[in-house]
């Protein structure tokens, strides 16, 4: 029970991440983006490569940080999956998102996302094969935390944890601390009415999509390292990762946080009640939950 | 020859099925701008709803009540319209979003629960015992499946014409002026959530309706038979053929079935052994640059949505 929990709040923190960004995109754009956790995988697999590459230019970056399975190399292979990923964000969007948006096609961005999910998780799957990759081959072992109930907790998921909380606060104080925070809100509020007070709102999207993006990625390297790298995962991810904004109300940043960990820990959970067979439907059940109870979510509020 | 005519009829009978969820979709999405991201739970419904009611007992599953086999089939739409009802209920007061999150939910979850209760639908090993009607009569070869063609041929055609004297009616009317400018509909004294919910119900109820027939094809359903591929390749059809436009729809289904088979009958046939396994890859990307291509290209599909007057201004 204490380990479902624990293991509930690691599942939660790369939920938030992947959740913050879409909600953001769902925000702004106001589209549900059925490919956002495409770029969890697209995140995962730069990763992936750059890890690779980095290795074997640098081998001494192959050395692990203290008890985790990461190496220095992954770290820096991260930090430029986080901007290529930002950046693929964007170029998706000019390609195909910005063009159905300008014919005012609005409901058809639904669509397109949806055909875009499909066309990157084929191609990734293309390219690197259909089987699983992990990032090292050795066996993490876990920490014995408590024997009587057995806890364990590996090294590398307290590390996601830190790291993930860390990059909310840090998003926590440029939404709230600088002009470009305030900014996004109010085009969030009013498209018009922002750029009428000089927000340039080109600038402010693809800055939403730079984001969203290198969150993405770093949730599906943190999803990589919690289970395995496969080109299925946006598959599995996209409807934990809705279900975190619906529960935290769509468009709430904080909402996306709380609700990332509430999908966590209640798909966690049901493993003590129901077989494993049925987690991936716990995510509709909260949402149904939420519709029923609080349709806006946590944080949300109502808007046409 | 005999085997060309035989694949012919099997494959017109399989688009003629599709046809019919497409213009379930095209009342949803195409007249009313409804997003259904889980097409395949409502024809799943139908299709294991009209097995589990029509078919012969079984061991360890629910099912074997041996209903007529209209009402079974009916049963079945029964069951994707009770389903349509609690998704639309709870989502279509709220913006656009929650629709397509919530219908999307339903198909995984519906799939999630086929494939692993037991008791409910025999599981991964999906409903048996399902004896096709006038089996009797009409044996199992080549003749009940040009009767069974038939049949599904006269249905798709009663759906079209309902769809298209539904359109022409004033609810019809109802429908796109929801769909255009929901606060001016409003301000006439309609209410559009309840309008949305009759269109979006009856929408799933033709895609339950495709499903029964699919499964009564078939004889059968399994998990294998709901997976979210059905969801977009019934979307295919709809936007290539045309939204809006049922004459599209069925055009599109089957065109998208046709290009559907032949990809994967050429794919199988001439790519290299090594990448067999990818086929299915392959497939999805063409699936995915055609709804992309057309929403970027030419969003109104091939045959597009035609304009609709309902009283001319005399000329002056």
């Amino acid at each position: 029970m204490i380990q479902n929990l624990i293991d509930g709040v690691l599942t939660g923190s790369y939920l938030s991440l992947g959740a913050i960004g879409l909600t953001l995109v769902m925000h702004i754009l106001r589209f549900a983006n059925f490919s956002h956790a495409e770029l969890l995988s697209l995140g995962a697999y730069a990763a992936l490569v750059f890890d690779a590459l980095v290795t074997a230019l640098v081998p001494v970056l192959a050395a692990k940080l203290g008890p985790l399975s990461l190496t220095y190399a992954l770290l820096i292979a991260i930090l430029i999956s986080m901007v290529l990923t930002g950046i693929s964000a964007v170029l998706i969007d000019r390609l195909v998102f910005k063009r159905v948006r300008e014919k005012g096609w609005e409901l058809s961005m639904v669509f397109a996302s949806f055909g875009m999910a499909l066309i990157i998780r084929n191609v990734i799957g293309l390219i690197f094969g259909l089987s699983p990759e992990l990032y090292s081959k050795d066996i993490a072992f876990a920490m014995i935390l408590s024997r009587d109930p057995l806890i364990l907790v590996k090294p590398d998921q307290v590390f996601v944890l830190i790291a993930a909380l860390a990059l909310m606060f840090v998003l926590h104080l440029i939404l709230s601390r600088t002009t470009f925070g305030y900014a996004l809100r109010a085009v969030a509020e009013n498209p018009s009415l922002a750029q009428v007070n000089g927000v340039n709102l080109a600038r402010t999207v693809t800055a939403v999509w730079l984001i969203g993006g290198g969150l993405a990625a770093v949730a599906g390297v943190f999803y990589g390292l919690s289970h395995q790298v496969i080109p299925v995962m946006g598959r599995d991810l996209v409807l934990p990762i809705f279900a975190a904004t619906i529960v935290g109300g769509i468009g709430s940043v904080y909402g996306a946080v709380l609700g990332g960990f509430i999908v966590g820990i209640a798909g966690n959970l049901a493993l003590v009640v129901l077989p494993s067979g049925y987690t991936p439907s716990i995510p509709f059940m909260l949402i149904l939950i939420v519709l029923m109870i609080r349709p806006h979510g946590l944080f949300g509020e109502a808007r046409a | 020859m005999i085997g060309t005519i035989s694949y012919l009829v099997f494959f017109a009978t399989t688009a003629s099925i599709l046809a019919i969820a497409v213009l379930g979709l095209n009342l949803q999405w195409g007249n009313t701008g409804l997003f259904n991201g889980g097409v395949v739970a409502f024809f799943g419904a139908g299709a294991y709803g009209t097995l589990i009611l029509g078919g012969t007992p079984q061991d360890g599953h629910l099912g074997g009540y041996g209903l007529f086999y209209p009402l079974a089939l009916l049963g079945g739409m029964i069951a994707a319209g009770l389903m349509a009802w609690v998704v639309g209920l709870l989502t279509l007061r709220l913006r656009h979003d929650y629709l397509a999150i919530a219908t999307f939910g339903v198909a995984v979850a519906f799939e999630n629960l086929m494939r692993n209760a037991e008791w409910l639908a025999g599981g991964a090993k999906g409903v048996r015992g399902f004896e096709r009607p006038l089996r009797d009569a009409l044996g199992d070869g080549f003749l009940y499946n040009i009767a069974f063609f038939f049949t599904v041929l006269i249905i798709l055609i009663a759906v079209y014409l309902f769809l298209e004297r539904l359109v022409a009616s004033p609810f019809g009317r109802l429908l796109r002026a929801i769909r255009e400018d929901e606060e001016a509909a409003a301000s006439l004294g309609k209410t559009p959530s309840r309008i949305r919910l009759t269109a979006f119900i009856t929408g799933s109820v033709i895609l339950g309706l495709a499903g029964g027939l699919y499964g009564t094809f078939y004889a059968f359903v399994s998990p294998q038979d709901v997976l979210p591929t059905l969801t977009f390749q019934i979307w295919a059809m709809l936007i290539v053929g045309g939204a809006g436009n049922n004459r599209g729809a069925v055009f599109g289904a089957f065109l998208i079935w046709g290009a559907w088979t032949a990809s994967g009958w050429a794919l199988s046939r001439f790519a290299p052994i090594e990448a067999q396994l990818y086929t299915g890859s392959m497939q999805f990307v063409l699936i995915g640059v055609v709804i992309v291509g057309m929403l970027m290209w030419r969003p109104q599909g091939l045959l597009p949505e035609r304009l609709v007057v309902s009283q001319r201004g005399s000329k002056e």
